[in-house]
Parts: structure tokens; C-alpha cells; sequence
């Protein structure tokens, strides 16, 4: 089978509704103004309207693995007869990770298991309860076909068609849909598909996703962003100018999809009860309110420091620089208020009074003593280009290679951390796609810059900034192997990274 | 509470300790035969018994409560039971909006010496439940999510053009500021141009960003409450005045610390009505208002509408755009209308065209894709307790955290009942809702039922008291509930 398959509206629908019969679907519904993931029978898929299907669902869709609500384990006492104060007690858990597909996702919403993955699934404590329904979801994500003003996930190393955390993902093409293969679990699912192979589309599946690439506005430039949001910790005015409008109802932390914070309590009597984990929010007083009556975040400016550090520096610092942000612009486009965390980020960097000795260099001044080649300044929206080389203690040859020939958003970025052992191996970012890549790109000129050899420079930058402009060559080995993957280059990596962890 | 199957149902009584639980107590005493579906709870005072006591046993499955107390004038604290009285006939009222038949609920007086009378009032109220059958459970009710979107005709002419008076309104606030006023809430332009966002403005450069128009939607009085003892100002619609008189009335905000910027509102806009009219994602570049026309361009493409096509509900039925109460008013005032004939929100227009058992569905299908978030209370101005909600204390504990449909519908009870006689109608609960779940409706049925009986508004003088603060010994538009 082909890993691009094409399927007429029609064909599509019926595909699901097949699907529906024997598993549970989960698929946007129309209800009212907004749009719900609700698991959908086979007879409601088959006569869907694909336009409400196809519709971006108003909260995101990590109930499917993360529900509102769920039992974790039930308990029962029972008074022994003979000797009452024995007391059998019996545990029952009820987690039934039924199979499902998750339909219609966009790519932020899929990265948001990736996200979510991490805390949830890796190091010693693995739960099983996401675990078992992550295993038991196939996600089947649509490539959006442009971006909402809100949307921002080229901040943060995304794109539009980003196939991350998706097993199949799906573009609206001429006539129909291209469904392209990601993961094994995608290529089962399609098994009994009868849909055309459409390896001929490949090139009008690749403009697609262009095109509403090119939808988003600007990727930020900003740059090391974990560290200086992590700065403003103590800067408590900051974040209470900040958040002076916030009415810290806290629905940007559940319409998000990869807040990931729950609360446990207990229902029922002593003897016959349920133990819940229900969704929870950094922003109400509860999160962290002690017994004793101290609340350690008394108001809603800590609170939103959390949330936003969360985001950009706890996370990052914690799982090699990755942000917990995706860029889906709920919190943005749902808030009562229009706080727009875009802007929080961006003030809190910007602001920053933590200094980087790159911060100031003028991007075409580090680079100009071998720089013939000085478009790199004026093509790219990035003025603090070069950053990065300045800072790693032997990025020696600053090579700058020609500006790409579009400063169009990339797909995406790799956090600067880059792990010691990825630094050395100078086939790391060859794992990536390559054909793929060369598929959308065809004349990749520059050299995206993969920042190898800074160890220790610190993690996550806002992958933007590494953008179209970061053109120098490091060494000559990373010059190599990211010339062959061209303009993604950074992207492969990224996903190489993903991969190996 | 075990029930013998097919015979008993589950009717819960609230009793006064001193007067009907006496009266129990002597019908228990004198023998007297009475049915045995109810289940007795004893209260201090009639004027203790919670309406949100009533409605968490009517949603969790109780097929009928019943509230007992003293006779008026009897009360042994003085007035709990006059309080009870308002309190319970809003009630027994309200009922019927969520879909539950008000007779299985009722309240009524009997003394400790009237054994007769209670064993009568028992009978009564038990062979009423067992008419009406066991209460429909939420579980058994088939959802229903279809809610026709009505436009209502305004009662006024719209309007989205600039505001004349603009620059007036910023010199008064500069002036304000530079005579101490520590700053000045208002609005200005948000992430896109038809978005608008609440801003603190404390230097003239502020004020120059501020903006009058269609997008002002936020009821700013909000913010009040949380600036107590600092002076500031406030720049309102006519809607968000009715906010500030209603926290000033209770005592929430001092007069003296607030100073209240006005000018005519034309009417405001429901943001999601224009983004329906454009392609999903469509990045909107501009929008510009003329009369009553909006000209959104949104890629490169020019999309027109009207403000009858996009105006939120209230506008639409808006009597007061003009602040009631300010310090400082700008321009020309808006013409005022006249009361319109149906004052009711599409939602609940829709809700009273249903069935009681439809209607427990409507909210079946709208609580279900609840999150949960109470951004509705966060929204709401007149909800003040803010960091201490008594939804979100484990004791008592109103709600669980389950995500049933009773338990998200309860919290709205709560925001319902507590906002009984003090909503002002802003609707800020329902706009700021991310699902568009209309909850106003809930607080409109609270709302209409406190003027057909008590004929008061909220939010219109400062010097009222809330109807629920407040009685008469002899309640002219109440009617005696006699069971016996």
C-alpha cells in the first residue's frame, strides 16, 4: 500500500462510518455555535455533512485521552460477619480503553498528545489509564487548509501539516481528500480501505501544505525564551500588569490541549466509593491552596505566571527544551477577555533584563567576516539571526550560506537543546524525511541551522527565531547532512528527536 | 434512601425544628396514619432551608420536596420564615425552566399542635408525587441539541459607526487622571479588529487607545470590587451601569471610589455571529462600521453585515443605553425605547416553547459539552465571592467534580440562585461561555419571575433592596400554598 491514498468526500464518510461499526469514533459534531468531538454512529457518519465534520473543534481534543472526568478505581468494604471490625475491601478499576479513532484533529491538537506523552508516559511512573486509551486511539488528523488569526503554531517548531503525534493525516486536495500514512497503527487502520493510491497527488498535497504555511503571520523571533520567561519569576508586577484584565476563570486551561493537570477526590462513603481524577486548573486558588490556609499563588497574577511558565520554561527545562505550547490559539480566540498569551510570552522575553551577549550583536555583524553572501538580514523577518553561533563556545567557521529564497514560516524548528549525544552523531537529522522534505522543497538553497555543537547553550529558544535566516554552517559535517535535507532540516530533527525518545 | 420498590417514592421534607417537626411529632404521638415516603430533614428555621437544598435533591432523583415551617408571625426567630416564604415561591417558580413540574415541590406552615394538619399536609403532598409518578431521571431523558437561532427584531435602531464624542470621553478621563484618578477601566482594540479587550488605562497614551463602538461587549464593572478603597474609574454602556449601581447597592464597590464615565451605546456585537458569516480561519484585516453596516475584510474579501444581523440578544432588547448613573457623560444620549412586549432572551423563548421533559433534555444536550470552566462566573460582575465559591468547597459539598450532566447543571443552579433578584441581565456569563451554552436563560427565569412577583429590576437604584434581602408581613402577590 501506498502511503498516499485518495478518497472522494463519499468515500471518506462511508470509510468512517465502516470504522464506526466496530469501534468508537470520535468526530467534531456542530452543536450550536460551537463545534464538539462526540463519538458519532455509524449511520450519523455515513450522512455527515463533511463541511461540520471537517469543522476545527471548539475545545481541544484531549478528553479523548484525557477525560473531564474518569473513574480511576472503585472500593468496596465489606463487614466481615464473624468479626466486624474486619473489613474485606475490594478495588475495582473501571478504565475500559475502548478502540477508537480520533477524526478530524488538526495537527496542534495531535501534537498535544505528544506533549501530554511526555509527562504522562515516559520515566518511572507510566499511567496506565492514558496510556491504555493513547494506545487504543488511532488519530487521523486534517491538515488545516489555513490558519485562524489566533493560530500561532509556527511559534513554537509547528506547521500547518505537521504529522507529528498523527497516524494518518489527511489533506483537502481537488475532488477529495489525500490520507498519507505516518505511523503502522495508520497504515492498519486503512487496511481495509479501498481507497486509489494517489502518489501522483504528491505534488498538489506538498502546495496544500504551503499554502497555508504561508496562511500564518510571522514566526516570533524570539529567542531564548525558557530562560527569560523563566527570569520573570520573581518579577510579580510583571505579571500583574499582564494579567490586569484576566478574570481568571480558568477556560484557556480546559479548552487547552495539553494542560495536563488533574485533581483526585473521592465520592461515595468510606465504605462504597469512587476515586475520580477530573480535570484542573492553575488558575483557580484551589490548585494551590494548603490546608493551613497559605496559598502560595494568592492571585491571579502568580497564577497566570505559572500557567504561562508552564508553557515556555518549566516544561521546556524539563523534557529537553520542548514547549508545552502548541499554538492552537484557543486561549487566545475563546478567552472572555482576549488575554492573548502571544503577547504575555512575547513581553516577558522582551522585556527581559536577563542578557545574552548575542542579544545585542546586530545579526549580520557575526558572521560578516566570511559573509559574502549578507542577504541572509534583509529575507528574513529575524534580525537576531545568527544567535546562537555567537554563544556556542566553538561555533568557529560562521559560514553564512545564501538566504533561502523564501522567508515563508517553516514547518518547524528544532529546540536548541541539543542533547550531547545528538550533538556528536552527525546523522542525526539525516533520519528525518528526506524525500519528503525534498518532495515539498525542491530547490532547497540554505542550509537551515541546526545548533549542534552548543551543548551547553541552554534549552528551548522559540524555534522560530532559528528561522529561514539561520543560515550559517556550523562544521563542516552539519553543513553537509543539513544541506541534503535543505530547508527542513531543522525539522527532521526535531522529529528525529520526537523518535528517539 | 431505600424506598419500597413500586410503592414508596422519594419525597424529602424539610421541617422547622420548633413548629412542623413539633407537629410531626404530634401526629406521631396521636397515631395518626400517614404515608411513609417522606423523609424528614430537620432544619433550625424554615428560613434556613436553602433553595439550592431543594434543587440538589430535585436534580439528583428526589420525586418531590416538601418545606414545612411556622405560620407568618409565628416564626420563633422573628422573620426566618417571611424570608423563606419569598425565597420559595421564586422558586417553586423557577422550576420549570430546568424541566422540573413545580408541584413536586411545596412549602407550607404547620405549628407543633396542629398533629391534624400535618398528617393532612403528608397525605396530600404524597398522593400529589404518586399522581405525578416517579420524577423523570436525567439519565432516561433523551438530549436534544437543536436550538434555533433567532434573531429578534430590535426595539431600537442599531448603530456601529464612530462614536462623535469620542475624543470628548478621552479628555474627560485625561483630566480625571491628572486630578488623582488612579486609572480608568475601559476598552480597547484586542488581537483582531473585531475584538476588543478591557484595558486599565492610567497614562494619557492609554487613553489615546481607548475605543467606543460595537466590540466594547465586557461589562468592566467586573473589575470593581477587586479595586475597593483605590480610586478609579469606569467607562460604561448603559448594560455595565446597571452592574455598578447593583454592586454599589449592596455595598460591594463605595460611591466615592468610583467615578462613572458614560456616553450613548448603540449597541454591541456578538463576535461569533461575524465570524459565522466568514470562512473558518478566515484572518480578518479590518472592520469598519457605518451606521448600521459592518465591513468586516477578512482575506483580501469584504464581507457585510448588519447590526440586526450580529447584535447580541440584550441589545436587541436594551431599554437603558444609557448609563443610569454616571459622574461624567459625553455626547448626546441615546433615545430611549419603551419597555418591549417580550422581554425574553431566544433561549429562553425556546425553552418555554418545549415540554417540561424537552426541556430537561435542551439542558441535558447543552450541560453535556460543558467544560466546566466557569468562565461564566468569572465573567459575571455580580459574582463577588470570586476566590471563595462555595462551588469549589468540598464542605458542603454542592458539587463533585464529576463531569455528569446534574453536576455541571447544579453549579449553574448555584450561579442561577445566587444571582436571584441581583442580575442585571448583562449576559456576560453566557457570552464569555467558550461551548455558547446559554446560561443566561437560567438567570432570565430568575429574573422575569422576581418582577411578575416582586416588580423589581436590579440595577436601577442604588438605594433598593434586593427583593431576597427583604419582606412584608403580609405578601400581597404571594398566595397561600395550603396542602392540609
Amino acid at each position: 500500500m501506498s502511503s498516499l491514498l485518495f478518497a472522494t468526500p463519499k468515500e471518506l464518510t462511508s470509510w468512517l462510518a465502516k470504522l464506526a461499526s466496530d469501534r468508537r469514533v470520535l468526530a467534531p459534531r456542530q452543536e450550536g455555535p460551537s463545534v464538539v468531538y462526540r463519538p458519532r454512529t455509524a449511520e450519523e457518519l455515513a450522512s455527515a455533512d463533511l463541511d461540520a465534520l471537517l469543522r476545527r473543534a471548539t475545545a481541544s481534543p484531549k478528553q479523548a485521552m484525557l477525560p473531564q472526568c474518569e473513574t480511576l478505581v472503585t472500593f468496596k468494604s465489606v463487614k466481615d460477619a464473624e468479626d466486624p471490625s474486619k473489613l474485606t475491601t475490594t478495588l475495582e478499576n473501571p478504565c475500559v480503553a475502548e478502540p477508537t479513532v480520533l477524526f478530524g484533529c488538526r495537527p496542534c491538537d495531535a501534537r498535544g498528545f505528544v506533549v501530554l506523552d511526555r509527562p504522562y508516559l515516559e520515566g518511572k511512573f507510566k499511567d496506565p489509564y492514558y496510556g491504555a486509551r493513547r494506545e487504543a486511539t488511532v488519530i487521523v488528523t486534517q491538515a488545516c487548509p489555513s490558519a485562524f488569526s489566533s493560530c500561532f503554531c509556527n511559534w513554537v517548531g509547528s506547521n500547518p501539516s505537521d504529522k507529528e503525534g498523527s497516524d494518518i493525516l489527511f489533506t483537502a486536495v481537488e475532488g477529495g481528500f489525500v490520507l498519507e500514512v505516518v505511523t503502522e497503527k495508520g497504515r492498519a487502520l486503512l487496511d481495509g480501505a479501498d481507497f486509489a493510491d494517489a502518489a501522483e497527488k504528491a505534488a498538489e498535497v506538498a502546495a496544500a501544505h504551503e499554502a497555508a504555511a504561508a496562511s500564518l503571520p510571522s514566526p516570533s523571533t524570539l529567542t531564548h525564551v525558557q530562560e527569560k520567561v523563566a527570569s520573570r519569576f520573581t518579577d510579580i508586577a510583571f505579571w500583574e500588569k499582564e494579567t490586569v484584565k484576566c478574570l481568571s476563570c480558568g477556560a484557556c486551561t480546559y479548552l487547552c490541549p495539553t494542560c495536563q493537570c488533574f485533581t483526585i477526590t473521592d465520592e461515595g462513603s468510606q465504605l462504597d466509593g469512587r476515586r475520580l481524577r477530573s480535570w484542573d486548573s492553575c488558575m483557580t486558588p484551589l490548585f494551590t491552596l494548603e490546608t493551613s490556609g497559605h496559598n502560595p499563588r494568592p492571585s491571579k497574577a502568580e497564577r497566570m505566571r505559572n500557567r504561562v511558565s508552564h508553557k515556555f520554561s518549566f516544561y521546556p527545562e524539563r523534557y529537553d527544551g520542548f514547549f508545552s505550547c502548541v499554538g492552537c490559539g484557543r486561549c487566545v480566540v475563546s478567552c472572555p477577555v482576549s488575554l492573548d498569551i502571544r503577547h504575555m510570552v512575547k513581553a516577558a522575553v522582551e522585556g527581559s533584563t536577563l542578557e545574552f551577549p548575542e542579544d545585542e550583536a546586530p545579526a549580520a555583524e557575526v558572521p560578516s567576516a566570511e559573509a559574502p553572501a549578507a542577504p541572509v538580514v534583509e529575507s528574513a523577518p529575524v534580525t537576531e539571526a545568527p544567535v546562537e553561533e555567537a554563544v556556542a563556545p566553538e561555533a568557529p567557521a560562521e559560514a553564512p550560506a545564501e538566504a533561502p529564497e523564501e522567508s515563508a514560516p517553516v514547518e518547524a524548528e528544532a529546540p536548541e537543546a541539543a542533547p550531547a549525544e545528538e550533538s556528536a552523531a552527525p546523522e542525526a537529522p539525516v533520519e528525518a524525511p528526506v524525500e519528503e522534505v525534498a518532495a515539498e522543497v525542491p530547490a532547497p538553497e540554505a542550509a537551515a541551522e541546526v545548533p549542534a555543537e552548543a551543548p551547553e547553550a541552554p534549552a528551548a529558544e522559540v524555534p522560530a527565531q532559528a528561522a529561514p535566516a539561520k543560515t550559517s554552517a556550523q562544521t563542516a559535517s552539519s553543513a553537509a547532512k543539513t544541506s541534503k535535507s535543505g530547508r527542513s532540516g531543522s525539522r527532521s530533527s526535531s522529529k528525529s528527536k520526537a523518535k528517539k525518545r | 434512601m431505600s424506598v419500597l420498590a413500586g410503592k414508596e417514592l422519594r419525597i424529602v421534607g424539610f421541617l422547622c425544628n420548633w413548629c412542623s417537626y413539633g407537629g410531626a411529632d404530634t401526629a406521631g404521638t396521636a397515631r395518626a396514619v400517614q404515608p411513609t415516603d417522606l423523609r424528614i430533614i430537620r432544619v433550625p428555621c424554615s428560613g434556613r432551608v436553602n433553595p439550592l437544598f431543594v434543587l440538589k435533591a430535585l436534580i439528583n432523583g428526589a420525586d418531590g420536596v416538601l418545606v414545612s415551617g411556622c405560620h407568618p408571625r409565628d416564626c420563633h426567630y422573628s422573620a426566618g420564615n417571611y424570608y423563606a416564604r419569598r425565597r420559595l415561591e421564586l422558586l417553586k417558580e423557577f422550576l420549570p425552566v430546568i424541566g422540573i413540574n413545580p408541584d413536586r415541590f411545596e412549602y407550607t406552615w404547620v405549628s407543633a399542635s396542629e398533629g391534624q394538619r400535618w398528617k393532612d399536609v403528608v397525605t396530600n403532598f404524597t398522593n400529589r408525587i404518586h399522581a405525578l409518578g416517579p420524577a423523570p431521571r436525567w439519565e432516561d431523558v433523551p438530549a436534544r441539541y437543536d436550538r434555533p437561532e433567532e434573531l429578534i427584531e430590535s426595539i431600537r435602531p442599531l448603530g456601529c459607526g464612530e462614536h462623535p464624542a469620542l475624543p470628548e470621553l478621552r479628555q474627560a478621563i485625561k483630566d480625571a487622571l491628572a486630578e488623582g484618578l488612579e486609572g480608568v477601566l475601559g476598552w480597547k482594540k484586542g488581537f483582531d479588529a473585531v475584538h476588543a479587550e478591557p484595558v486599565f488605562m492610567t497614562t494619557p497614551e492609554e487613553v489615546d487607545s481607548l475605543i467606543w463602538g460595537p466590540f466594547n461587549v465586557h461589562n468592566l464593572a467586573v473589575y470593581l470590587p477587586q479595586y475597593k478603597g483605590r480610586k478609579i474609574g469606569v467607562v460604561v454602556k448603559g448594560c455595565d451601569s446597571k452592574g455598578v449601581v447593583e454592586l454599589l447597592a449592596e455595598n460591594l464597590i463605595s460611591r466615592e471610589d468610583v467615578k462613572i464615565f458614560g456616553m450613548g451605546c448603540n449597541g454591541t456585537v456578538n463576535v461569533s455571529r461575524i465570524l459565522a458569516r466568514l470562512p473558518e480561519g478566515a484572518k480578518i484585516e479590518s472592520c469598519i462600521g457605518r451606521g448600521n453596516k459592518i465591513t468586516v475584510t477578512a482575506d483580501g474579501q469584504e464581507y457585510e453585515m448588519t447590526m440586526a444581523e450580529v447584535a447580541q440578544d440584550k441589545c436587541r432588547l436594551c431599554t437603558k443605553p444609557n448609563a443610569v448613573l454616571s459622574d461624567v457623560f459625553v455626547g448626546t444620549p441615546t433615545t430611549e425605547p419603551a419597555a418591549p412586549a417580550d422581554g425574553r432572551s431566544p433561549a429562553l423563548r425556546f425553552l418555554d416553547s418545549l415540554s417540561l421533559e424537552e426541556r430537561m433534555g435542551f439542558w441535558k444536550g447543552q450541560m453535556e459539552r460543558c467544560i466546566a470552566c466557569h468562565a461564566c462566573r468569572g465573567a459575571c460582575p455580580m459574582c463577588v465571592c470570586r476566590d471563595h465559591c462555595v462551588s469549589d468547597t468540598r464542605d458542603p459539598a454542592w458539587v463533585t467534580q464529576e463531569d455528569t450532566v446534574q453536576q455541571k447543571l447544579f453549579f449553574q443552579l448555584i450561579h442561577a440562585q445566587h444571582l436571584a433578584g441581583r442580575c442585571t441581565g448583562c449576559t456576560e456569563c453566557e457570552r464569555a461561555c467558550p461551548m455558547d451554552i446559554p446560561v443566561f436563560a437560567l438567570k432570565q427565569q430568575f429574573g422575569r419571575m422576581i418582577q411578575k412577583i416582586f416588580s423589581y429590576g436590579a440595577g436601577l437604584d442604588v438605594n433598593a433592596t434586593p427583593p431576597l434581602l427583604t419582606y412584608q408581613v403580609e405578601e400581597p402577590t404571594i398566595k397561600e400554598h395550603d396542602l392540609a
